[in-house]
């Protein structure tokens, strides 16, 4: 959906290494969770709770909450506010978030 | 920062870090009220001029100068001596001016004698068949992970919506060479006659002839569709866009549609503490009684900036200094401020052109009032028809509402349905939205993690409590 | 022409509507006067639960006899009410308090009361699988359960309406006052007189009760509850502590309601209430130690409904002590979502023959006059 005006290194952030769902991508600090996944072609962030559809950010300020992950085990973080930091586990959601992980 | 290096109190608590949020903190800070300014994103800016500190988009031209001239407001704001925290999600406020606030999962209540609400807006909710498809997004989202992290749509993008952010954005994505399908324009035809008493105020605002330019710039580089239904398609995730024009249905395929129809006061916090509010019916929205100070029903508490009803971002920056300025004088009486009369005169020459705008761009009924299966409220998947059949059998208010069908009691805590649910009651009862009323709405105004909540530092003899 | 009636029932919280269906149901014509809509207040909003287990034994009468109701309750409102029963568990903290509640078990059952079981750690980490594993035992009430209380008393409002009980709500009663031999209900949409009024006004009854020269001393509270974003199932019962304040509870759509009495401020002229964050970091602290997968859930929403607390925890039910044709039903003192279906039929009875096998005799307000005025005093 989404690519980089520019390669994430150079004069305006260093580049960031995490995992989604165990797969390594690349970010620029700076980013949030939900734009570095964006721009690594992640389009599904979790399935709801109700009847477990599939869901991507909406909004990206912070008010849809659509963007829901597991981010280092914490369940429902929001995806577009939390800035990436290096060696960062994140986890799509299905569903009801496990209890206790 | 984090929260243990927090002060019990503030004199004044400003929450949010936008144009608003950032004039206030400057002015009170100047002036010597020891001020802290929470925002929850992690740069300062707000929505208007995200990224403004560290935006990777290094060609000035893309955003536009009026984006860049956020930089002034957030290197005075750094400059003016206010403690300012990023990452600080503000979850409660109440009457007797005491602040919930979480900083990386620390949570502490804060004291304070003034608060600044400069919460902002947040796009009107767009509930249109389809709308939570992965690859439907708002228009705002785009406009952020532009600003924000250098991101351009790829593959094909078709915009739908009207009002002003929405030629604006549409400028700044094909600046930064996205290419656009097609822009849907859904503002009715009839709202040109129902703008055109405005239309002397907004001649001399500064809107007009920067609207115009925008317009053309535009139009000559995207095909510009009048439509009056949208809808997305797609199993998993958008396929298609189905839209109705004058001369029947069309359908396009699709990886990207972007939506926006207008902004609305971001209202959660300020309701939440027990402002009062009132429905404004030319922006079809609640917001905050205030006065010309922009203080509201409760004592010590002001909503500045668009929070307090939608006027921009030059605007917003002139409310937060008046209502800084009301704070400072009953703090310090004896600091000297800038003179408000001044600042006065430069907000309404800011509001000036607002009516014409309003009353152009306010969305077509049939954007804000769906029906059938379109789903109104996300969180809890709950359809326009079930809020229409159960208002049908009596259901006479929101509040019911949450608890017959749990719309609105989802994380998002109805923002993306509040102003639906009410609009589609007050369809179906024949009433109005102001008699209506909106949901009541509880803290945390963000939702909280437990183990944030039991962090909280407890009283001496409460932890003697705990421990029994 | 003033409007009449058989009875009006002030307040359309669970007990008025109850109250109204059950008067109802006995053929008097009915009204009900409620100052916001029903269920407003601390009926629509209360965590739900539907407990006969540690209750005050002036109160169990009422409780059994409610639960005899909840478990038929889609018979007589046509609406389950949400209602499910997987029981409700004391969880003990430790030997000592185990000990005490072992006592309590024991004299209940010498009173003939069998509802309450004492269950060892096996049992209780059976029912409890996620509870810590510091906690020995507790008492479980099977029959026990929860139901969705909104949806409850605008069941019971319904089903009043549809048997003809009248139910006029964002009116006030601003009167009362005697006339012949009919009591003259004044409200902000003109007086209503009969012979027969039932005060149901939760944390505004006292206000009623002074119209009649009748002082209670009520005290306003307004209970906290939060509630998570919904989980995956993890807990049947409903849970309570005694030695914390703690009640605990998952209900069908995943979604944790955690309450347990820490007080908000009430300000019951304005229908608001202040929450005290300090308060609910103490509950949300001990959900922590009692149930660590807990300790990552979201809490959405926090709240807490106005209601009536009496000095003794226990509610007034019965007769007024000065007025002729007056009935008390108020200061449930945060625990009276799971009467309100029994009270409801023993107070129509009281009103329809002014009599009641049911021992509520300890709930009358003669307990809160002064001793010479109850006459238990020799002069």
């Amino acid at each position: 959906m989404f690519k980089r005006l520019s390669k994430p290194r150079g004069e305006t952030g260093e580049a960031v290494s995490l995992k989604v769902d165990g797969k390594p991508i690349r970010a620029r600090a700076g980013d949030t969770v939900a734009g570095a996944m964006l721009a690594a072609g992640v389009d599904r962030f979790r399935t709801t709770p109700v009847t477990e559809s599939p869901r991507a950010p909406y909004c990206l300020m912070g008010v849809c909450f659509d963007c829901l992950v597991t981010i280092d085990g914490v369940g429902s973080r929001q995806a577009c506010l939390v800035p990436v930091r290096e060696g960062m586990a994140v986890e799509t959601q299905i569903g009801k978030r496990e209890a206790g992980r | 920062m984090n929260a243990s290096e927090l002060q019990s109190s503030y004199e004044l608590v400003v929450v949010g870090g936008g144009p608003a949020g950032l004039a206030a903190a400057t002015l009170a800070a100047k002036a010597g009220v020891q001020t802290v300014l929470f925002d929850e994103n992690p740069g300062v800016g707000g929505q208007i001029y995200r990224g403004i500190t560290n935006t990777p988009v290094a060609d000035r031209a893309i955003l536009g100068e009026d984006y860049w001239a956020g930089a002034v407001l957030a290197s005075e704001a750094e400059a003016s001596g206010a403690t300012i925290v990023n990452g600080a999600t503000v979850w409660s406020l109440d009457p007797n001016r005491l602040v919930g606030v979480s900083i990386a999962g620390q949570a502490r209540m804060v004291k304070t004698q003034r608060v600044i609400v400069a919460t902002g807006s947040m796009e009107r909710p767009f509930p249109i068949p389809g709308w939570t498809l992965p690859g439907v997004m708002t228009a705002g989202a785009a406009q952020t992970v532009l600003k924000a992290q250098g991101l351009v749509p790829t593959g094909r993008t078709i915009m739908a919506g009207c009002g002003p952010l929405l030629w604006l954005l549409a400028a700044q994505l094909l600046r930064a060479g996205a290419k656009i399908e097609a822009i849907l324009d859904t503002a009715p035809r009839i709202n040109w006659l129902k703008a055109a008493m405005h239309l002397p105020g907004f001649l001399l605002s500064p809107y007009w002839s920067k609207g115009l330019a925008l317009l053309r710039e535009v139009k000559a580089k995207a095909p510009v569709i009048a439509a009056h239904r949208v809808e997305a398609h797609g199993k998993d995730k958008l396929s298609e866009v189905v839209f109705a024009t004058g001369a029947g249905e069309r359908r396009m395929k699709a990886d990207l549609l972007l939506l926006h129809h207008g902004v609305v006061p971001n209202v959660n916090l300020a309701m939440a503490a027990g402002v009062a509010h009132r429905w404004n019916s030319r922006q079809l929205c609640f917001e905050p009684v205030v006065d010309a100070d922009f203080a509201t029903s409760l004592r010590g508490i002001a909503v500045a900036g668009d929070g307090a009803g939608i006027a921009g971002g030059t605007a917003a920056a002139e409310r937060g200094r008046i209502a800084a300025i009301a704070a400072v004088q009953a703090l310090r009486p004896a600091a000297s401020v800038m003179d408000v009369q001044t600042v006065r005169q430069s907000l309404a020459r800011e509001e000036m052109g607002r009516a014409f705008l309003d009353a152009l761009y306010q969305p077509a009924p049939s954007f804000r009032r769906p029906t059938g299966d379109t789903i109104a409220c996300r969180c809890e998947e709950v359809t326009a028809r079930q809020v229409r059949d159960t208002a049908d059998l009596g259901c006479e208010g929101p509040n019911q509402m949450k608890a017959f069908l749990r719309c609105g009691m989802g994380p998002c805590q109805g923002r993306l349905c509040g102003l639906t649910v009410t609009e589609l009651i007050a369809e179906q009862r024949r009433s109005t939205p102001d008699e209506v009323g909106y949901y009541r709405l509880r803290p945390p105004v963000k939702p909280i993690t437990l183990a944030e909540l039991a962090s909280l530092p407890k009283t001496e003899a409460e932890r003697k409590a705990v421990e029994r | 022409m003033t409007r009449t009636a058989d009875v009006v029932v002030i307040g359309g919280g669970i007990h008025g509507c109850s109250t109204a269906l059950h008067l109802a149901l006995r053929g008097l014509k009915t009204v009900v006067i409620e100052k916001d809509y029903a269920g407003r207040h601390a009926s629509g909003v209360n965590a739900g639960g539907v407990r006969q287990l540690a209750r005050d034994h002036a109160e169990i009468p009422l409780s059994v006899s409610s639960m005899a109701i909840w478990e038929r309750i889609e018979d007589l409102v046509g609406d389950d009410c949400g209602f499910e029963s997987h029981g409700t568990v004391l969880v003990a903290e430790s030997e000592e308090e185990l000990a005490g509640f072992r006592a309590r078990v024991d004299d209940l059952r010498l009173k003939g009361f069998t509802h309450e079981e004492l269950i060892d750690q096996a049992e209780l980490r059976r029912l409890v699988p996620a509870v810590s594993e510091h906690c020995p035992g507790g008492v479980v009430s099977r029959r026990d359960g929860a139901a969705d209380p909104f949806r409850t008393t605008q069941a019971f409002r319904r089903r009043a309406i549809e048997r003809g009980a009248e139910v006029i709500e964002g009116v006030k009663v601003t009167g009362l006052s005697r006339v012949g031999d009919v009591w003259r209900v004044e409200t902000s949409d003109g007086p209503i007189e009969a012979p027969k009024v039932v005060n149901a006004a939760g944390a505004w009854a006292d206000r009623i009760a002074l119209m009649l020269g009748e002082p209670v001393p009520l005290t306003v509270i307004a209970p906290m509850l939060m509630v998570t974003s919904r989980l995956p199932s993890f807990i049947q019962p409903v849970v309570i502590l005694r030695g914390r304040k703690l009640s605990f509870k998952q209900l069908g759509n995943g979604t944790v309601v955690i309450g347990g009495g820490h007080l908000a401020t009430p300000h019951r002229d304005r229908n608001e209430t202040v929450l005290d964050w300090e308060k609910l970091a103490i509950s949300a602290a001990t959900v922590w130690e009692l149930f660590p997968v807990m300790r990552q859930a979201t809490i959405v929403r926090a709240w807490a409904g106005i209601e009536a607390s009496m000095a003794d925890g226990i509610p007034v039910v019965g007769p007024s002590a000065t007025s002729e044709g007056v009935f008390h039903q108020f200061g449930f003192s945060a625990h009276g979502f799971q009467l309100g279906p029994g009270t409801g039929a023993v107070m129509a009875e009281l009103v329809a023959t002014g009599k009641t096998n049911v021992p509520i005799a300890d709930l009358a307000i003669t307990r809160f006059l002064p001793a010479r005025k109850r006459g238990e005093v020799p002069l």
